[in-house]
């Protein structure tokens, strides 16, 4: 089942707008592809012109070397998994999982035994003879990926499948969504707007913003060397702080006892980006502390530094009040530097501390 | 608790407010609709009935008995009948296609939502005028289309066996305007999602059409429907703007129900017949509207 899908400048205007701005990249076969961003990048456009539902304004997609731009949905041979399930309400749920077998003038007992399978599959096997409507919305959707499936389609789309599930029951469905993408080995893209729920689950990143890719990388490759500082914003939660700071040649100094030196040789204005769970209790900086929430198994505390507020993750060993000054260790590999011109990365890999 | 403190509550101090507001159209309703109602019923059980002082005397099931007995009361039954199950799935369906054509284009909607509508704000007696003119015999274009097809024109106003046709095909005419207002607006509810997910199905023009749009459209085809039976039960208009109110085409041959009481009741002064063929009728539409029910419980879907 495995297919190779490229994509060659596509664009998307709509009138005037660009939706989706000369996008080039080619999917990895066999696995699954995380497309994220903000609301309103163009994500869900990209997935529907890859769908066919949506016509391409430039540019072209390839499906195993084969040009399908022109080709109308139908006959594209994907499956798309909506946003809000778009289950035929009144057919029930074999019948909802038959349906493109039987468009595809399959026999019914044959498509019947093919949608039993399928249920099984996703696990929904006991509900085959409900109405959409008698389902929880996790059931719900595990009956649009079988019927998505059932045609065996070159590739499956799925747009913000879990949106509409609450927390629980979407760290249920998105490890379901993992295995079963793995046990069938169908080339899958899945678009959300949620970076976590992005990271866990997928085998490579396209991170969009604008109509524009950001960066294509494995997820922890882009969580670890965001190439752009909004990237690094977009990935993490407390998010990165950023402070305007002065290199000089490649060496930036916190404090008289925290100074880091950056694999890049440049003198000039920079932004730090520093991840609050590069902090830790230890020798360092000494901050004041403005607000801490204690979140179980982690506080999140918040401190000024050079004029500007930024985040710390710290283990609840040392139980901390605000109005603490207490002295904060940094981990280089959470600090990164950016152009503060372009907001670009400066600098391949880590920094390192310097005495 | 709280139940029964609310049980106490209200009957004493909303009742009275309650009931105070419902006073003017229960009075309305009264007068109008449930007085009459039993007078009709009354009436239609009268022995006796003298025009002159329009007083009734006697009980008995004569009027029925005479009316059930009329040819001529047959004939509005049957004429009825025919403009009702004839026209009516024909309208229905009509209707139906022009909606979901109007529905499936992507430009100028509006302008073709609003030139079907048209029909709809004319008056019925002035699509009259114009269908009286397009079934004329020697000038009208119907029959001109009809020697144009090479068939033999006919004499659509004026031949007893042909007028009842010649009012069916004014009232489907007629009542397409409402019918596929209603349909569009029906379609308008219907996710366009379940479209999108029918064409990555691969899913064929006819089978969207049967097995998607027509059972999601299925609450609003049971309305339509429902109110179309009852409309066409009714016709009278229709008759009078294509004839006129002295007589329903030659020899009464196009009368309906609606027109027989109404020619009891005013022409010839025969109140008490005018009632039992009331009751009759009102027996009949009884009976359809619980029938249709039934009907629309096993093919309806309500989302």
């Amino acid at each position: 089942m495995d297919m190779k899908l490229t994509l060659e400048h596509v664009t998307k205007d709509f009138s005037g707008t660009l939706a989706v701005n000369d996008i080039s990249l080619t999917m990895q076969d066999g696995k699954l592809t995380g497309l994220l961003g903000p609301s309103g990048c163009g994500k869900s456009t990209l997935l529907y012109m890859i769908a066919g539902l949506e016509q391409v304004t430039s540019g072209h997609i390839y499906f195993d070397g084969q040009d399908v731009t022109t080709l109308p949905a139908e006959t594209r041979g994907v499956g798309l998994v909506f946003q809000n399930y778009a289950l035929y309400p009144h057919m029930t749920v074999e019948q909802n999982i038959m349906f493109p077998l039987l468009n595809a003038r399959v026999k019914k007992e044959s498509a019947q035994k093919k949608a039993r399978e399928m249920a099984r599959f996703v696990q929904i096997e006991e509900y085959m003879h409900r109405k959409p409507a008698q389902l929880s919305g996790g059931q719900q959707q595990r009956v649009a990926i079988a019927r998505a499936l059932v045609k065996s389609p070159q590739i499956l789309l799925l747009d913000e499948p879990l949106s509409n599930l609450d927390a629980r029951l979407r760290l249920d469905l998105r490890e379901e969504i993992r295995r079963i993408q793995k046990e069938t080995g169908v080339t899958t893209i899945f678009v959300t707007h949620d970076q976590e729920e992005a990271m866990s689950i997928t085998d490579e990143l396209v991170l969009m913003k604008n109509g524009i890719i950001q960066q294509i990388a494995a997820p922890q490759a882009m969580y670890r060397y965001p190439q752009s500082r909004f990237v690094a914003s977009f990935l993490g939660n407390p998010p990165i702080s950023f402070f305007n700071m002065v290199a000089e040649n490649g060496l930036v100094e916190l404090s008289p006892n925290l100074k880091l030196k950056f694999p890049i040789s440049l003198s000039g204005p920079v932004v730090l980006g520093i991840r609050p769970e590069g902090w830790a209790l230890g020798s360092g900086i000494v901050v004041e502390f403005l607000s801490v929430s204690v979140r179980g198994r982690e506080q999140y505390v918040s401190f000024m530094l050079h004029g500007q507020k930024a985040y710390a993750i710290l283990d609840t060993e040392n139980a901390v009040k605000p109005g603490d000054r207490l002295s904060l260790a940094l981990k280089p590999y959470c600090v990164h530097l950016f152009d503060p011109e372009n907001g670009l990365r400066l600098g391949k890999g880590d920094a390192h501390y310097v005495e | 608790m709280s139940s029964k403190r609310q049980r106490t509550l209200r009957p004493h101090r909303n009742g009275a407010a309650a009931w105070l507001y419902l006073l003017p159209s229960l009075v309305v309703i009264t007068v109008f609709l449930i007085y009459p109602l039993f007078k009709v019923l009354r009436m239609g059980f009268y022995q006796k009935y003298v025009f002159i002082t329009d007083t009734g005397s006697g009980f008995g099931l004569d009027a029925l008995a005479y009316v059930l007995s009329d040819p001529v009361y047959h004939r509005a039954l049957s004429n009825t009948c025919f403009i009702t199950f004839v026209g009516v799935p024909i309208t229905v369906a009509l209707a139906l296609g022009i909606a979901v054509m109007i529905d499936s284009i992507p430009r100028f909607k509006g302008i073709f939502q609003n030139l079907y509508f048209l029909p709809y704000v004319t008056t019925v007696y002035a699509v009259g005028t114009v269908f009286k003119w397009l079934f004329h015999s020697d000038y009208g274009y119907i029959n001109f289309f009809f020697k144009f097809l090479g068939l033999e024109p006919q004499a659509w106003m004026t031949d007893p066996n042909l007028v009842t046709l010649s009012v069916t095909i004014f009232t489907i005419w007629n009542g397409l305007a409402l019918k596929i207002i209603l349909f569009l607006a029906g379609l308008q509810k219907v996710d366009k999602q379940y479209y999108q997910a029918a064409r990555i199905d691969g899913t064929s023009r006819r089978r969207v059409f049967f097995r998607i749009t027509l059972p999601l459209l299925s609450p609003t085809i049971w309305m339509v429907s429902m109110i179309s039976f009852i409309h066409a039960f009714k016709t009278y208009s229709a008759v009078v703007a294509m004839f006129d109110k002295e007589a329903a085409g030659p020899g009464n041959s196009a009368i309906t129900v609606v027109f027989y009481i109404y020619n009891m009741f005013f022409k010839k002064g025969q109140v008490h017949y005018a009632a039992a063929a009331a009751i009759v009728f009102l027996v009949i539409i009884i009976t359809m509207t619980a029938l249709q029910k039934i009907v629309a419980k096993k093919f309806t879907y309500y989302g």
